[in-house]
């Protein structure tokens, strides 16, 4: 027998109204955590790819479009710039280094994007088997996209026209895979990688060989060596079909059009929780009430006004500390339903369900307003007049 | 041992003055207090037992004086040396029969021994309902119950709160000597407060309450 033990089977005798207060903190919690999880997830996964890009070069057209095609590879580009023209650009003083990226056929729904070491150096991903590209048609695959097409060194295959269609093969040039890359958790995951000239010879005809000064690719990843650079590009290529954006700039906007959004969740999910911190009052004063003469009884058998406060207190503890467990567990599962939906799409990691730091906190508050909402109650009990209550209840 | 000496109590201030009689008690005896609806008895009874504190008087059981102590030494004092049968039954309605058993000795803090308490509920003929919810028992058997969870942490004092009024004059018999055999078996003093003129010619140690309300109010 402990008090704990007496409390937890007062719930149960209630089991409705307990299932009550149990589902609406469960329910306010897990979708405050629910936020929380998706909030770092995306500003994880943006903050990861972005990694000291800062300025991207490609076509003219919407900004966000340009950025969410070439750091994140979930957009369709905004169209090709001239090889020339975006050397002129990387060989500028205030721009540091520059990563060219070509790309418009997929294999299996999986970009092959052309590009040179500086991607793969750029990321810091790690080499899982064989080697770096050396000439044209050599392909080093993503860790997903190994995961998902079941691709391995020395195989061989097809790349489709176009960056999700299956339809328009072209079967006569073949690629091979000379290396696979370990998880990163950056789009890196998500691509198969060659170098730019296999861009090229896949859409050349046979026999025909683009001139130089034709040559084009989809967009630069550009880092400044002077921080000037974001002000003087814009102006050195005003008179080409060319724009840089800034992905720090962009998805910022981003993230605050979707903060809308999420504010107005946020709000929801804190008036659930006030919700079910009124119920778990409700539900241990009205457990207060019909039980004012068992309390009165345990004070003529030696119980203290400390101990039936405690009793009360313990009731609104389990309630909240209940409902807020559920509450995790219930966004795990959201999180993870979410991370398969997801994943199909976007093709991004939803894997990491460690509890954070501002969960924690979530889940230390709720259990403290549930010890607060029950103590008003248990201090009425501690007031509770023995004699009287004894008395009335005959 | 009971002793009070001088008791006067007041519920508030500008309510009526109570006088009760001077009630002493020696160990292992049988007292009977007897009264009318509102002569005072169950304030009485709350008295003896520190749920109440009185106005003036003196009020000393097992030879500790009450009035001095605090409350908490009162509550543990009460469950410690009182066991109390009410007039209707109440129980922890969440917790089994056997489990409401085990309430007295976890507020004390004392060891709980489930077999001795299954033999008291045997012993009393309801050893069947131990794990039972009090509120599936019958009204006398909830009763026993009541009287089984008043003597479980054998206490020096048993104070029975009208436990005949509801019944006929059979069961009346019965349950009166139930209590008596109990309260001789444990070697505790029974006090049994009650209306009930059946009860009357049953005991010697007798004191009728009458009259407590004195018309002189205190300022």
């Amino acid at each position: 027998m402990s008090w704990i033990y007496i409390a937890w089977r007062n719930l149960g005798l209630k089991k409705l109204q307990t299932a009550l207060s149990l589902i609406l903190l469960a329910f306010g919690v897990g979708l405050v955590s629910l936020l929380m999880l998706t909030e770092k997830q995306l500003s994880d996964t943006f903050d990861r790819n972005i990694q000291d890009i800062d300025l991207v070069l490609g076509a003219k057209g919407s900004p966000l479009q340009l950025i969410l095609a070439n750091v994140y590879h979930v957009d369709a580009p905004t169209g090709n710039i001239r090889l020339a023209d975006a050397e002129k650009v990387i060989r500028h003083p205030y721009i540091d280094e520059g990563i060219p990226l070509a790309y418009g056929d997929n294999y299996r729904g999986f970009r092959i994007v052309g590009s040179t070491a500086a991607y793969t150096d750029h990321y810091g991903v790690a080499w899982k088997s064989g080697r770096g590209i050396e000439s044209a048609f050599e392909v080093v695959v993503g860790a997903r996209v190994a995961e998902s097409t079941g691709l391995k060194l020395g195989d061989e295959f097809f790349s489709s026209h176009g960056l999700q269609d299956e339809t328009d093969v072209h079967t006569d040039k073949t690629f091979t895979v000379v290396g696979t890359l370990e998880s990163s958790g950056t789009v890196l995951d998500q691509l198969l990688l060659c170098n730019i000239e296999t861009i090229w010879g896949v859409h050349e005809k046979p026999g025909e060989v683009i001139a130089t000064e034709d040559r084009e690719i989809t967009a630069v990843l550009l880092k400044k060596r002077n921080p000037l650079a974001v002000l003087t590009i814009p102006n050195t290529i005003r008179e080409t079909n060319m724009q840089v954006a800034l992905p720090a700039i962009e998805i910022n906007r981003l993230t605050q059009n979707f903060g809308i959004g999420m504010r107005t969740l946020h709000s929801i999910a804190f008036l659930i929780m006030l919700i079910s911190f009124a119920s778990i009052f409700i539900s241990v004063y009205d457990n207060l009430l019909a039980r004012k003469y068992e309390l009165a009884l345990m004070r003529t058998m030696g119980g203290s006004r400390g101990g039936l406060f405690l009793l009360l207190i313990l009731e609104g503890g389990l309630l909240s500390a209940g409902g807020s467990l559920l509450g995790i567990v219930l966004s795990r599962i959201g999180i993870f339903t979410l991370a398969q939906l997801i994943e199909d799409k976007f093709r991004y990691d939803w894997s990491s369900m460690g509890l954070l730091p501002s969960e924690w906190l979530l889940v230390g508050m709720a259990i403290f307003v549930g010890l607060v909402a029950s103590a008003i109650p248990g201090r009425s009990a501690m007031k509770l007049d023995t004699s009287r209550t004894l008395t009335e209840a005959l | 041992m009971i002793q009070c000496r001088d008791i006067q109590f007041q519920y508030r201030v500008g309510t009526p003055m109570m006088s009760f009689p001077d009630v002493e008690c020696p160990e292992r005896s049988q007292l009977l207090l007897l009264g009318q609806s509102g002569s005072g008895k169950t304030t009485l009874l709350h008295l003896l037992c520190g749920m109440l504190q009185p106005t003036a008087g003196e009020i000393s059981i097992q030879g500790q004086n009450l009035v001095t102590m605090t409350e908490r030494e009162r509550d543990a004092f009460r469950g410690r040396h009182f066991g109390i049968v009410f007039q209707k039954s109440h129980f922890v309605q969440s917790l089994t029969v056997l489990e409401n058993l085990a309430i007295p000795a976890f507020l004390l803090g004392e060891a709980f021994d489930p077999q001795e308490a299954q033999a008291l509920l045997d012993r009393l003929g309801i050893g069947h309902k131990a794990h039972d919810r009090p509120r599936d028992l019958s009204t006398g058997e909830q009763q026993r119950a009541g009287i089984a969870r008043a003597l479980i942490h054998k206490p020096d004092i048993v104070l029975a709160d009208e436990p005949t009024s509801a019944l006929d004059d059979q069961s009346t018999q019965a349950v009166v000597a139930l209590l008596e055999e109990q309260a001789q078996t444990l070697g505790a003093t029974l006090v049994i407060v009650t209306h009930d003129q059946r009860l009357k010619d049953r005991y010697e140690r007798r004191i009728e309450l009458t009259d407590t309300v004195t018309n002189s109010l205190v300022s």
